[in-house]
């Protein structure tokens, strides 16, 4: 389901960084280099702990407030969107993340000694999240998301840990991944990390304020945003030289704009409160949030304290480089432009302008403005397609508790008039993005929805 | 000067007047109704859940809320399986589909005429006899037994039959069949289901779409019939 992406981005990486690894494979300090073989520490044969797992207990043992701070940053952390089947047993892991590799499979972090995380000691998840290995040193997909973990303090690791240690222990072994050879060899991983890891906690820079050095350690790691809003390079990894300028999520098709450039997402000419709402509640003024990242505000960012989202809001808006958008150049022609437009009025004001208005202004927060809304005008226009195609609801949150739903036309709209008012919208009021075709629209139709 | 400035603020305060009224003109706020709310159901389940022309998308309105809110459970958590429903719900939190199956219960428009069946007699007789008596022979219960003599469901899990479409019920019992749709153990319709062939199928479905609507469309109170085995969506008291 949703954080599927995370291993699709990962794993293309993997795919083009197979010459890299195989020559550094010897040097893998790999326990699970059986085809299928899931290297949780109860499958493969763990050293003695660096230390005992009494630092823990005693971690444990200063309270309440410990895990209570452990349960928020993993709430901030997004580990249940991962770590939980929806009709699972909290954290037993066990979700199917089909990637074109093959499936992988979440694992148990319960406080299972068995199955799960039980014989872990807070060095011990520590190193997993800041180092991406295992307790015996094997190596973890870059799935799970420690090239932003890594950012973590030990002290946060240390509550989170704490706070897993509360979860009730559910006896359930990981499921073996199902990945196709080569991919299933653990050591190219090692050329993946060669590449695209640097460890390191955060690190504030004494320029800015307190609240953006919060905000930033929240986006750049346990928020692990750059995992979607980062482009892939060509080797399938993120490039810090491209943080945060967005990219299109393989396979699940859906766009992660930009958080640095105004014609996307950029946040720049947002006002703090309108970021703080579209992050806590999933509405606001602007826009409102759709497809994965409605997942991350539902599962995560909603439970989030007014001061941190109001940090993230803070650093979000100064990621943003000042780009005015630029007039697209129309690829069609005019005459089939014009023809394009008037079926897309035609439609829009049969269909859309009912909720966003025949100009485009919405009722906001509810039915979000389309004029101005960077959303739709960006160079990508597979967001806007697929929410014609498929509508969806912005999350429900304790902030917006009853969201109101975009219906899907998918079955009433012909790729025709599907391209058109997109084209519409995409032109209108001041709108400065490209026409999109009839090819285009139909291309999205087969998107995944799940 | 100062002069200068009260005239400032005099003409301020009449080009305000102006401006509050462009306000007023600003786009009002969306409904605050569940009707706003649930547009995005329309497209396929029609306005006020009465269903549509497209034969694969069922009405909603009328059915008992509990059996709508574990539908919007089951596919909320993918239980059921469709990815449209399941991309829409996925992100809405279980006391809001309370809220939506509670509307969609509460609707009541006209049952829509019944269907003109491209069936023999034989089917349409092999059909009302499965509906209406079940085959003992086959272990299969008369659709009567659970969806009540009327057809019209029980109160809180167990849906009518009547106002859909043939295409529709034997979508939906294949999907029983073939496991691809299930509810809340002991899932008995898939067990029924289990026991019927193709042929029954079509003929169920055939008969159930040349129904005529009943008078009183509503679902009977909980209890008011003894089902004739455990059902996981139909509680007991």
């Amino acid at each position: 389901m949703k954080p599927s992406h995370l291993f699709k981005k990962v794993l293309s990486g993997l795919a083009l960084a197979l010459a890299l690894a195989a020559s550094t494979a010897a040097l893998a300090q790999n326990p699970a280099q059986t085809s299928g073989a899931t290297p949780t520490q109860a499958q493969s044969q763990p050293p003695a702990p660096t230390q005992p797992a009494a630092p823990a207990q005693t971690r444990v043992g200063v309270g309440g407030d410990l895990v209570a701070k452990g349960e928020y940053l993993a709430r901030a952390g997004d580990c249940v969107a991962c770590h939980t089947t929806p009709e699972g047993k909290l954290f037993s892991g066990g979700r199917a993340m089909p990637t074109p590799f093959g499936t992988l499979y979440t694992s148990n972090i319960t406080p299972d000694p068995e199955t799960g995380i039980g014989k872990w000691t807070a060095d011990d998840f520590y190193k997993t999240m800041h180092e991406g290995r295992f307790p015996d040193g094997g190596l973890l997909y870059p799935a799970m998301p420690f090239t932003s973990y890594t950012k973590v303090t030990r002290e946060d690791s240390d509550a989170i840990f704490a706070y897993l240690r509360t979860i009730p222990p559910v006896r359930q072994a990981d499921r073996p991944h199902d990945l196709q050879f080569p991919y299933n060899n653990r050591s190219l991983i090692l050329g993946w990390r060669t590449l695209f890891f640097s460890e390191g906690t955060f690190r504030p820079d004494p320029k800015q304020s307190d609240e953006w050095n919060r905000g930033a350690y929240l986006v750049e790691g346990l928020g692990h945003c750059g995992m979607c809003h980062t482009a892939i390079n060509a080797l399938g990894g993120s490039s810090e030289s491209k943080a945060f300028q967005g990219g299109l999520i393989p396979m699940q098709n859906w766009y992660a704009p930009s958080l640095t450039s105004n014609k996307e997402a950029g946040l720049g000419d947002w006002s703090i409160k309108d970021i703080a709402d579209l992050l806590k509640s999933g509405v606001s003024h602007r826009g409102v949030v759709y497809g994965p990242m409605a997942e991350v505000v539902y599962n995560s960012l909603q439970y989030l304290s007014d001061e941190d989202t109001r940090a993230m809001a803070v650093y979000l808006k100064s990621l943003a480089q000042g780009t005015p958008p630029e007039p697209a150049a129309s690829p069609l022609p005019t005459t089939e432009s014009s023809l394009l437009l008037s079926l897309g009025k035609t439609v829009y004001d049969r269909q859309c302008a009912s909720c966003h208005g025949a100009e485009g202004k919405g009722m906001p927060p509810h039915y979000p403005p389309l004029a101005g809304n960077q959303s739709i005008q960006m160079g990508s226009a597979v967001n806007p397609i697929r929410m014609v195609l498929n509508g969806g609801y912005p999350p429900g949150t304790s902030g917006n508790p009853h969201p109101y739903g975009m219906p899907p036309f998918a079955q009433s709209l012909s790729d025709n008039e599907i391209a058109a008012v997109v084209t519409y919208i995409r032109t209108s009021w001041g709108n400065r993005g490209a026409p999109v075709s009839a090819a285009d629209a139909n291309a999205l139709r087969s998107a995944p929805l799940d | 000067m100062i002069i200068r400035f009260k005239r400032v603020l005099v003409w301020l305060a009449l080009s305000a007047a102006p401006l509050a009224g462009a306000q007023a003109q600003q786009p009002e706020a969306a409904p605050d109704t569940m009707e706003a709310r649930v547009q995005a159901c329309t497209p396929c389940h029609g306005a006020n859940g009465q269903g549509t022309s497209d034969p694969y998308f069922p009405r909603l309105a009328g059915k008992p809320s509990g059996y709508l809110n574990n539908q919007l459970l089951a596919f909320r958590n993918g239980r059921r399986h469709y990815p449209p429903m399941n991309y829409l719900l996925e992100f809405l939190p279980p006391d809001y589909l309370k809220n939506m199956a509670d509307y969609f219960a509460a609707q009541h428009p006209p049952l829509p005429a019944p269907a003109v069946v491209d069936a023999s007699p034989e089917v349409m007789e092999r059909g009302r006899t499965l509906v209406t008596q079940g085959d003992y022979a086959h272990e299969i219960p008369a659709c009567s037994s659970c969806h009540g003599p009327s057809l019209t469901g029980m109160e809180p899990g167990i849906p009518g039959l009547l106002g859909l479409r043939a295409s529709y019920i034997s979508a939906q019992l294949g999907a029983w069949r073939y496991g691809t749709r299930t509810a809340i153990a002991p899932d008995c319709m898939q067990i029924v289901a289990g026991h019927l062939t193709e042929d029954d199928v079509r003929a169920i479905a055939a008969y159930l779409s040349a129904q005529p609507a009943p008078k009183e469309s509503s679902p009977a109170a909980q209890g008011s019939y003894a089902l004739p085995f455990a059902c996981g969506s139909e509680p007991t008291r």
